[in-house]
């Protein structure tokens, strides 16, 4: 718990309180919940969310981290500092095709490689876990197809969103209402927009994996994208050089597939002051999210997040 | 007192211009197909910088749809944002898009226009605090304008916005502008709204939707769309008493017992009378814990945990209401509904109902349906698809409400079909049922009539043996001098 804070602003109020209560209302109706947990900058405002609306009990479901082995060893020490910090129940998955296949981002090509380490490990995580209910960190701001989707997203026994056959979703009544093996994906921050992830985690004072913030790192320059070179997995190819940059992420996922962006954003007032006149949105860096219109749309329909 | 504190955390918001310091404002836009609308949604966002290049940059590699003479992307691909919308050129899902100015933030709905997706046009409008309604100024009112802004009414929205689009096609011309406004001002009167401000506007060229069109429409002296869209007020129905629809208890371990959920209407602070419903207990509030600290007032809107200075028995689906100004209680209430699937709603067939956090079953008996092109209100067995209609309410159980007028949150449900759990309608509680039928007409039977002061009446109501019997009970609240003058002519 905190100490004395100023209050929050009405906007950010209202947001909180939206999201405080689809916590609880998917709590209360299904038996088996889980939160993904991705350790990125909407996960830790997910999992404070989650911390308040059952506050004073403990979060009453365990945390899953689809670990596709490649993300940014900050992220992993971080998750595992926060498990301990708040008492979580954090559970985590790895496809085990990655090891036995060798499925690499390097060697499959990021949209097979996302479609097996990321999209399929998830399907078999949640089928493992049997869980009813999953709640993920997407906003409707972050792209055309997820502003479509419900804050309950229904899906079939093999994880499938038909978007063309949507339940309508009036007021803030929402229709938990599922037949055995099918399940729903609960979407707390879908109202949110990513200035105001910024403003909360300010707000609020949450911990975040410090790659969010400017610093001098290794990086190389690969297909226009600043990728960290940190990671002795990385293989420098012809032609390419290291070098140390002053750099940050808006995004976190798999290293190899994430861009940094040059910046000297040092404090959370920075970033907020560099997002309020940046003129390219946040998927940009995402490798996954630049094939053609619509890819989202596909790889939502097949289960990923 | 509850007033008060709501009224001065408005006056707050109100003082303060910035974005920050208001709740967003949430609208919908409706209209024919075709009018403008997701041109307008892409216009706002572009004009108020919240489309970024790449998705800009996205808009133009998908090479099947042109840029437009402008050089600007096609505004609607900004929207429409599922394959099957791309490739039919047409809105089929609500979308939500998030903008915002120095003074305010909003999220617009962007709604189908087409006539097999009014439904999803009434889910946009569920949670609206305004409406922009656009017509095509070259066809001016069409019966889909009248059925959306009938909708929209509906389902509770007073403000209205009547964007003129395309005014560039008819040259600017005034007096059309005139013709269409004046025409619109007339039927939402006869839908009881006078907050109607209309606007003429080319969403494509961006003339009164950010910027002013003055250069274009010099006679034009009224704000751009955006100005109306800071100044517009938020729905804020909530006047009636303190309601918290509980979502569940917490029990962390044998000390604590708490009631979590969000305010609903009203306010509550520590030290108030609360009764709970449909059992009927009363206890008083003892704190009002968050994570942050433990308050000592909260409203409507609010997500909170409550502690109670007794125990009493509360489940999931139960309601906190104030002890002066509970909901209506009672097995059977008459309501509005707009009907969103393809099997229609019949009488007989028994439904799940769901309001707020409680679920229970229902039986739907359909009365009228309101024929969209008259305005009237037809005698009806059957509620299909996109259809509007009132029917009556038969529950198995106590059931409580607030009329919709009065209260959104507790005053809405949706209805589920057991069989495929889809949500199949959206409801609007009228009120409860005053039929007096069977038992009740009580013809035959004896009746008693008893007078005594409201605080001891309001005791005896709130106990847990009346709360089951209160459909059979009459109810007057009246001065002391009249309950005595109609007992005098009894004997
Ligand atoms: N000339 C002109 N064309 C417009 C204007 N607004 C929209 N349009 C065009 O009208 C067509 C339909 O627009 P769209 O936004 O898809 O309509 P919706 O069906 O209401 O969403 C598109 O070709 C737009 O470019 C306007 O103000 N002026
Ligand atoms: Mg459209």
């Amino acid at each position: 718990m905190s100490e004395t804070k100023p209050p929050l602003d009405p906007n950010l109020k209202a947001l909180e309180s939206e999201a405080i209560h689809i916590f609880r209302e998917v709590a209360a109706e299904f038996e088996r919940p889980v939160m993904l947990y991705s350790v990125g900058k909407d996960s830790s405002v997910l999992l404070h969310l989650a911390r308040k609306a059952f506050y004073p009990g403990r979060i009453p479901f365990p945390l899953l981290h689809i670990d596709t082995g490649w993300k940014f060893r900050e992220m992993i020490a971080f998750r595992d500092r926060m498990a301990a910090e708040f008492d979580l129940d954090l559970v985590t998955y790895t496809n085990p095709r990655g090891k036995l296949e060798g499925v690499t981002p390097f060697t499959h090509g990021s949209s097979v490689y996302t479609n097996i380490m990321k999209t399929e490990a998830l399907r078999q995580a949640l089928d493992a876990g049997q869980y009813d209910a999953a709640f993920g960190g997407a906003r409707r701001d972050e792209e055309a197809s997820r502003a479509k989707e419900r804050i309950y997203s229904f899906r079939t026994p093999d994880h499938r969103w038909d978007p063309r056959n949507q339940r309508p979703e009036l007021w803030s009544i929402y229709n938990g209402q599922i037949r055995k093996g099918e399940s729903v994906r609960a979407f707390p921050l879908s109202n949110w927009t990513e200035v105001d992830i910024w403003r909360y985690i300010q707000a609020e004072s949450i911990p975040i994996v410090p790659l969010y913030f400017a610093a001098q790192r290794p990086v190389v320059e690969r297909d226009g994208m600043l990728v960290l070179a940190e990671d002795e997995r990385l293989e420098l190819l012809p032609g390419e050089v290291k070098r140390t940059e002053t750099i940050r992420f808006r995004t976190l996922g798999c290293f190899p597939l994430t861009g940094a962006i040059r910046s000297t954003a040092t404090t959370l007032d920075d970033i907020i002051g560099e997002l309020e006149t940046a003129t390219v949105s946040e998927r940009q860096g995402r490798a996954i999210d630049r094939d053609e219109a619509g890819s989202m749309e596909k790889k939502k329909r097949e289960g990923y997040f | 007192m509850t007033a008060n504190i709501e009224a001065t955390v408005q006056a707050a918001e109100a003082a303060q211009p910035a974005t920050r310091n208001a709740r967003p404002l949430r609208l919908i836009t409706c209209g024919s197909v075709d009018d403008g609308k997701s041109t307008l949604i892409g216009r706002l966002l572009w004009d108020t910088k919240a489309v970024k290049e790449d998705q800009a940059d996205a808009l133009a590699r998908d090479n099947r749809h042109q840029q437009n003479d402008l050089g600007l992307p096609d505004f609607a691909l900004l929207l429409d944002g599922l394959q099957a919308e791309r490739e039919q050129g047409i809105t089929i899902d609500v979308a939500y898009r998030y903008f915002s100015t120095d003074r305010r933030s909003f999220i617009v709905a962007d709604t189908p226009g087409h006539e097999q997706y009014t439904r999803n046009m009434a889910t946009g409008a569920s949670t609206a605090d305004l409406a922009v309604l656009l017509v095509d100024a070259r066809a001016g009112i069409l019966e889909q304008t009248r059925r959306h802004a009938t909708i929209a009414t509906l389902m509770g929205i007073r403000q209205f916005v009547l964007a003129v689009n395309k005014i560039d096609l008819i040259d600017y011309d005034e007096a059309v502008f005139n013709q269409i406004s004046a025409e619109f001002r007339q039927f939402a009167l006869s839908l009881g709204v006078t907050d109607v401000t209309a606007i003429p506007m080319s969403a494509l060229l961006g003339e009164n939707v950010v910027h002013p069109g003055t250069a274009s429409m010099p006679w034009y002296s009224g704000p751009p769309l955006v100005e109306v869209l800071e100044l517009a007020t938020q729905r804020t129905a909530q006047t009636v008493g303190f309601r918290l629809p509980v979502q569940r208890v917490s029990r962390p371990d044998e000390s604590f017992r708490g009631y979590q959920g969000t305010v609903a209407g009203g306010s509550v602070k520590p030290g108030d009378s609360i009764v709970v419903l449909p059992a009927g207990s009363v206890a008083n509030v003892k704190q009002i814990v968050t994570f942050d600290l433990v308050r000592n007032a909260a409203v409507a809107g609010d997500a909170i945990t409550l502690v109670l200075d007794r125990h009493v028995d509360i489940a999931r689906g139960d309601m906190i209401a104030s002890i002066d100004a509970a909901p209506a209680l009672g097995r059977a209430f008459e309501a509005k509904l707009v009907a969103l699937s393809a099997d229609a709603i019949t009488t007989g067939k028994r439904y799940w109902l769901k309001s707020s956090s409680r679920r229970q079953r229902v039986r739907v008996e359909p009365k009228t349906r309101l024929a969209l092109k008259t305005g009237q209100w037809d005698g009806a067995d059957s509620l299909p698809l996109n259809s509007i209609g009132t029917v009556h309410l038969d529950f198995d159980e106590a059931a409580m409400f607030d009329p919709y007028e009065t209260n959104r949150n507790t005053g809405a449900f949706i209805l589920i079909d057991p069989d495929t759990n889809n949500t199949v309608a959206g409801g609007m509680i009228v009120e409860r049922t005053t039929r007096v039928d069977g038992i009740d007409a009580g013809g035959e039977r004896d009746h008693v009539l008893l007078s005594l002061p409201e605080d001891l009446a309001d005791r005896l109501m709130a106990s847990e043996a009346f709360a089951d019997l209160r459909d059979h009970v009459e109810i007057r609240r009246v001065s002391g001098a009249r309950a005595a003058a109609v007992l005098k002519d009894v004997d």
